[in-house]
């Protein structure tokens, strides 16, 4: 999706929509007895569009989630909106030979990412192959669990987004409430949306997660510097993703997803695919690469190395 | 505007109207309406995880009873076509029960979307202009669009027409045969386009099939016209309605070409993956013989396989589809093979295995199937109420009184037990309804 035709329509979409808003403010105001109570819910409700959100609704709609999150953790939760860094494409690199298939960076980004941790959601999953038979997801192990890994015979392959510069996902998306962001990172806007689960089922990595019903997420362990496209705490109800560590990739210093920094193998690289001289471009150009699922055409830039 | 009124308020006294077999079907269907109810608001409570889908299997039994309402609802054209575009007419005259089950299956269409969404505070997304609807690169946008488009255009004409019949006045064509025509390729769109709400995936082989869009509109003009057969026969047998044989013969004979069409492609289908063998066999083998020791859904598709056969045979030789007895059998099969292969037979094996070979085998909770009989309960509480204002209407049975005014109604009973004559003292309950009742 680009701006390109959108934009002028998105200007009327919203003056109508404040017409609406505010008709329906003005029945609320008539029939519920204290308005200023249940304000903050009736803003949530009419909440814009985070691409349609100017500055200062923005910043309304920041201090409501800051205030309800920090409520709700009972401590001090940021949630930054940092938008995209000028001239910079993320790209993941995955190097199969090295990954020992120990699991510890799918919970290091549930530690990071705020993931509901019952019932479990993990946007990363290890599979456990056969050597001889190469990626051959027919005889994928989804649930190992030996006593101790790497396994005989076999190697590990952990899926996580693959953040598609051609994403199936948010094409269907019958609301836009995802979009694939200029860093290339593919966001979902939890408070827009509706739940639909289209998306999950155009992605064929099996990288989005529903929020079946409310998450839980222990106050102590929960991850205070969040990010709105990120991993803010999410509602019940909606879908979420890997976002490569929004919160962390986009800062300035910027710092690296917390898969990547929990690896104890160095299996996993991350940088800047403009930049001619990162690590991922001198990857890509010196190693073997191999695209999951490259027929369908979703150009993944998450890439394994073997 | 008075007069919209005051037909309005005789609908409404004519509703509440009925024989004792027409209150207790009306109160089972109300009553099964609030257990519905009720499990939505459990549902709504605890969130989609009262339902067994997961990651892996992320639509189930809801958008399964979707995918197969949509295609009722397409049917009604297959009335519409021999009755407007060939204008015959035995079938001109039952034309409108045809949209009225399409008007029903369609609010049914929605109540299971709405059901299935994780945020349905949220709707208000969808709506163009107001919300962001995503169109038009979204299929599931374009669903949005041609399922209200369709659901308007069967409900104006229906309302219209009756809505003249009841004060005496003859409709305009002018007015109603352009919105019929249209009726046409609307009908065939909103199936096409749900088609394509799942063909158009590249990540789901079982769904990713060009034959998916023919087989739906073959399936569809199978069960739907079933239906409407089952519907026919009873209201020809228990109210004072007439239909023609004729008119059911016809539809007889156009579900056995839908059926051929149906079996074919189906056959088509299994050739391709079981001739190439591809890795994308695996769904359909899930399926049909089942994977991995997996086999949830195979008893049930064979099931569908026979009874779809069977009745095809049944459809296709004159004798049996003359014969009343085998009529009905092989329209029940045709009903309930058709919605296993275009329900749970076309969504779960889009899922099962998910896109990175995991088996989740997907069976529907209890509020999953509570929530769904609410749901066929309201359509058919609908399609009830439409058909007891609809066809004392056609029977000249509910008119404007002769003071312009009131409403003049002569069906008091709507279910009757027609075998022994028509009974005198129904003629004795005609009566006049004041407006002011």
């Amino acid at each position: 999706m680009s701006c390109k035709s959108g934009c002028d329509k998105h200007v009327l979409q919203k003056s109508r929509r404040k017409v609406l808003k505010g008709l329906a403010a003005g029945v609320a105001a008539l029939a519920l007895p204290a308005p200023n109570a249940s304000a903050s819910i009736w803003d949530a409700f009419f909440q814009e569009h985070f691409r349609e959100l100017d500055k200062e609704g923005l910043q309304k709609v920041i201090a409501r989630l800051e205030e309800q999150y920090s409520k709700e953790y009972g401590k001090q939760v940021n949630v930054k909106a940092t938008p995209p860094i000028e001239g910079v494409r993320f790209g993941y690199g995955l190097d199969l030979s090295r990954c020992v298939g120990c699991r510890r960076c799918v919970y290091g980004c549930v530690q990071e990412n705020n993931q509901s941790r019952s019932p479990q959601i993990h946007w990363i999953k290890v599979l456990q192959l056969e050597k001889e038979k190469g990626v051959y997801l027919d005889v994928a192990e989804h649930y190992y669990n030996p006593s101790e890994v790497p396994e005989k015979g076999h190697f590990y392959m952990p899926v996580q987004c693959q953040q598609c510069e051609n994403p199936p996902c948010t094409k269907v998306c019958p609301v836009q409430a995802t979009w694939p962001e200029k860093d290339g990172i593919v966001v979902v806007d939890y408070n827009w949306c509706i739940g639909c689960r289209y998306c999950m089922a155009a992605c064929p990595y099996g990288a989005r997660h529903f929020n079946w019903t409310k998450a839980s997420l222990p106050a102590e362990e929960m991850n205070p510097d969040t990010h709105y496209l990120g991993n803010r705490p999410r509602p019940s109800g909606v879908v979420e993703k890997c976002t490569f560590c929004i919160q962390r990739t986009r800062e300035k210093p910027g710092r690296y997803p917390a898969c990547e920094e929990v690896c104890p193998v160095g299996a996993r690289k991350f940088g800047n695919l403009l930049d001619p001289k990162s690590e991922m471009r001198y990857l890509i150009e010196n190693k073997r690469v191999f695209l999951f699922k490259e027929d369908l055409n979703t150009q993944p830039k998450f890439f394994y190395f073997y | 505007m008075k007069n919209i009124w005051n037909f309005f308020k005789g609908t409404l006294t004519l509703t509440a109207r009925g024989s004792t077999a027409y209150y207790c079907w009306v109160g089972a269907l109300l009553l099964f309406m609030a257990v519905g109810a009720i499990a939505y608001v459990v549902q709504l409570k605890e969130g989609l995880i009262v339902t067994n889908m997961r990651d892996q299997v992320s639509w189930g039994f809801y958008i399964s009873n979707f995918t197969f309402l949509v295609g009722v609802a397409a049917a009604a054209v297959l009335l519409v076509i021999p009755a407007y575009v060939y204008n015959w007419k035995p079938i001109k005259e039952i034309a409108i029960l045809g949209e009225l089950l399409a008007v029903s299956a369609i609010i049914m269409c929605l109540l299971f979307v709405t059901v299935d969404i994780g945020r349905p505070d949220r709707f208000w997304h969808l709506i163009p202009f107001v919300g962001l609807l995503n169109f038009p690169q979204s299929l599931l946008a374009w669903d949005v669009v041609v399922l209200n488009v369709y659901l308007i255009l069967n409900l104006t004409i229906a309302v219209y027409y009756l809505y003249n019949l009841y004060y005496k006045r003859e409709p305009n064509k002018k007015f109603t045969t352009p919105l019929l025509l249209f009726s046409i390729p609307a009908a065939i769109s909103i199936h096409t386009v749900t088609a394509f709400l799942y063909n158009g995936l590249g990540a789901r082989p079982f769904w990713n099939a060009s034959i998916l869009a023919p087989r739906f509109l073959a399936s569809a003009f199978c069960s739907g016209p079933a239906f409407m057969i089952l519907v026919f026969l009873l209201v020809r047998k228990y109210t004072r309605f007439q239909i023609k044989d004729e008119a059911v013969q016809k539809i007889a004979e156009l579900i056995a070409y839908a059926m051929f069409i149906n079996l074919f492609l189906l056959g088509a289908e299994i050739f391709k993956e079981y001739y190439t063998g591809s890795v994308h066999l695996a769904p359909m083998k899930y399926l049909l013989q089942g994977l991995h020791g997996h086999s949830a859904l195979v008893p049930w598709i064979w099931t569908a396989m026979i009874f779809n056969f069977v009745a095809f045979l049944i459809f296709l030789i004159p004798e049996t589809r003359r014969n009343n007895t085998t009529l009905i059998i092989g329209c029940v099969l045709i009903f309930v093979g058709v919605y296993i292969e275009k329900g749970m037979g076309l969504v779960l094996p889009g899922f099962i295995p998910d896109v990175l070979h995991e088996i989740y085998e997907y069976v529907p909770t209890g509020i999953e199937m509570l929530l769904a009989l609410g749901i066929w309960a309201t359509g058919l509480f609908v399609f009830t109420m439409l058909l007891r204002v609809a066809i004392p209407i056609l029977n000249g049975d509910f008119h404007v009184a002769d003071d312009g005014v009131g409403s003049y109604i002569g069906d008091q009973m709507f279910f009757i037990k027609k075998g022994s004559k028509e009974a005198p003292q129904e003629k004795q309950s005609l009566s006049m309804v004041s407006a002011e009742d």
